[in-house]
């Protein structure tokens, strides 16, 4: 078990190795740059430009920067913002809770329902409402989630006016119920392509599962329907769906991502297109490192938590 | 005739399941005497587990149809028509009225829960035990199946015990709450020999001490006469013969239960006048094309076009407890 641990740490490294390469890389090769701001400004002379490229690092080759940036963030510099100067990971730090937030409910939301439509349509395979399920888990799907939130703020906010069409609560309004109003809306558009995913997995995973013989056996007992459902199917059904929970997780950071411009939700996914905007490098490659740990070390949860729900699996 | 009269623990009558337009079994009859081992034998698809599967109500209604009636007499002398009765009171006899046990022990237990809790479940459902006492009960139940260190095997999962050891667990899971009636499908068919004997030594030393009648469905001969009181003998999901199982094993009435005794591999035989196997040629037919007449008549070396092609044959009483389904029965027996 622990070897097991250290092994998948040991690869998760390496991988975020790679990533920050890639990023590294990717980030350089976009037009524009940091300094492209400061072409702007006025009365900005050539020699002014090379003394700030100078005193940022940008006048070295790129593998020199990036050796640079590495040295600092395993030392725990993860450098600061160009924009204000701030630590990037207090930059991040502050953004971190809204988004976390925003997951987690959106997240809840689909598992409940994403379970729910999916049980259903396994017990009853082929009726009417597994048809429904199917074609609205399409259409959820091709839905484009920026389009989506459109729509929400245009029919909740803009005609109806129920909800707040943006930002985590109104200003000077620290009630939960101003800030929950807040999070419907968001919450539904990050949770549609989860639900959709998680139901049709649900569903396949429960098909799997409910003529197994151990099923027959729990209903031979004389058990009532509902516990058959739950102990001897439900139980069995959502094992593999710790996985599935894993490999969502970077679909919903880049759902979290539109999500929260369309909403102005003030979290990570909004400061990573903002600052990206700025071309604040620090920040975004900081952001990717973040994110690649967040999935990584999620999936390796997810891995350990099977390991404790499957009694047949044991890690050697 | 009510059960009280007969004596009859079970009667199945005209028992028929269709899945779609294709009859599985038809017209299924047979009874059932209290504390009596009655064994269901037939070849593969010949409709014993169909049978069993419907007497507990455990086929899935919406996949096919079941007809006919199957009288349950219960302790206070009641009838009760298994057939008829609405799920949830079905649900109440099942596992404690009837307790099932299946073929396959690597698959009939679930693989998530372990094996104590599995058998006190059927104990807090039916007798309202509380989960401390089922626990308990449980390891007396599997010290009863002739578990070694039953308390430590409750809390072992499935897959931590060995295939004979599973099926005693499922035999304790069936016996929990002392059924009436237990019905065996197949119950040793996975299991090696040696394992088998033990299961079947267990099944009857269980059956001496709790009067239960035990409904066995196999296809093997030799397990009938080590174990049967009657054998019901099934073919194309018909029953073709009913008897004693001394009468049926000494004088089979149906060519087809001939010629399952005929294939049955024998040591002394083989040794001693070098005799190989008869084995009855082709194969039982598909539920969907079952031949006209006779079903059996294309694998019959007795069939003539008349009387066995024209129509399928009656189960007729040969003797006043021996049924048999042919129509030649009489000539062949002469």
């Amino acid at each position: 078990m622990t070897r097991f641990v250290l092994h998948r740490i040991g690869q998760s490294l390496l991988l975020l190795l790679l990533v920050s390469m890639i990023g590294f890389a990717l980030l350089h090769l976009a037009p524009g740059g940091p300094l492209a701001q400061f072409a702007l400004t006025p009365g900005m002379s050539q020699e002014a430009m090379q003394r700030i490229a100078h005193q940022m690092g940008l006048d070295q080759p790129l593998p020199a920067q990036y050796w640079q940036w590495l040295r600092r963030l395993l030392v725990g510099d993860w450098g600061r913002s160009y924009r204000d100067s701030q630590p990037v990971l207090w930059v991040i730090g502050s953004h971190l809770g809204a988004t976390l937030e925003l997951m987690a409910s959106s997240t809840l939301l689909a598992m409940i329902l994403g379970t729910g439509v999916g049980v259903l349509g396994a017990i009853r395979r082929y009726s009417l409402a597994d048809y429904a399920a199917m074609v609205g888990a399409m259409v959820a799907l091709s839905i484009p989630t920026f389009w989506f939130g459109l729509v929400m703020i245009y029919v909740f906010s803009v005609r109806l006016a129920w909800l707040p069409a943006g930002n985590i609560a109104t200003a000077g309004d620290g009630s939960l119920l101003d800030y929950a109003r807040h999070l419907i809306q968001p919450c539904v558009v990050l949770a549609l392509v989860t639900v959709a995913t998680w139901s049709r997995y649900m569903r396949a995973s429960m098909l799997e599962v409910i003529n197994q013989d151990y099923v027959r056996t729990a209903r031979a007992k004389g058990l009532r329907q509902l516990q058959v459902l739950v102990h001897h199917s439900l139980r069995n059904a959502l094992l593999p769906m710790i996985t599935v929970a894993g490999v969502q997780l970077p679909i919903l950071l880049s759902g979290a991502l539109v999500t929260e411009t369309v909403f102005t939700w003030p979290g990570m996914g909004r400061l990573f297109l903002d600052s990206l905007g700025y071309r604040d490098y620090p920040v975004v490659m900081g952001l990717l490192i973040f994110s690649a740990i967040l999935v990584l070390a999620g999936n390796l949860i997810a891995d350990l938590l099977y390991v404790v729900a499957d009694p047949r699996i044991r890690l050697t | 005739m009510p059960l009280s009269e007969t004596g009859d623990l079970l009667r199945v009558e005209g028992l028929t399941v269709r899945f779609g337009a294709v009859p599985a079994i038809e017209d299924v009859s047979f009874a059932l005497r209290p504390g009596e081992t009655l064994a269901i034998v037939g070849e593969s698809s010949s409709g014993k587990s169909v049978t069993a599967l419907a007497l507990m109500r455990l086929l899935d209604p919406r996949a096919c149809s079941v007809s006919g009636r199957a009288l349950l007499r219960g302790p206070d002398g009641r009838e009760t028509d298994l057939l008829a009765l609405p799920e949830r009171a079905m649900a109440d006899l099942r596992g404690r009225a009837l307790g099932m046990i299946f073929q396959e022990p690597m698959t009939s237990l679930n693989p998530v829960h372990t094996v104590g809790r599995q058998i006190s479940e059927s104990l807090i459902r039916h007798e309202r035990l509380s989960p401390r006492a089922a626990a308990a009960r449980a390891v007396d139940l599997l010290a009863e199946v002739g578990i070694p260190e039953p308390a430590r095997r409750a809390s072992a999962f499935p897959h931590q015990l060995s295939g004979g050891m599973r099926q005693r667990a499922t035999i304790a899971i069936a016996l929990a709450c002392r059924p009436r009636i237990l019905i065996a499908d197949e119950p040793t068919t996975a299991l090696d020999v040696t394992i088998q004997a033990q299961i079947l030594d267990l099944l009857h030393r269980l059956q001496q001490e709790t009067g239960m009648a035990v409904v066995f469905i196999t296809h093997n001969l030799g397990v009938v006469a080590e174990i049967a009181d009657r054998v019901v003998v099934m073919y194309a999901g018909q029953v073709v013969e009913d008897a004693p199982v001394a009468a049926l094993l000494e004088h089979p009435a149906m060519p087809y239960t001939a010629g399952l005794m005929r294939s049955v591999p024998r040591l002394d035989a083989a040794l001693h006048t070098g005799r190989r196997l008869l084995a009855i040629p082709g194969n039982v037919p598909d539920p969907r094309q079952r031949p006209a007449g006779c079903t059996f008549h294309p694998r019959c070396g007795h069939a003539r076009p008349d009387p066995c092609l024209r129509a399928r044959p009656a189960l007729e009483w040969a003797a006043p407890d021996h049924r048999v389904r042919c129509a030649r029965w009489q000539e062949i027996a002469a």
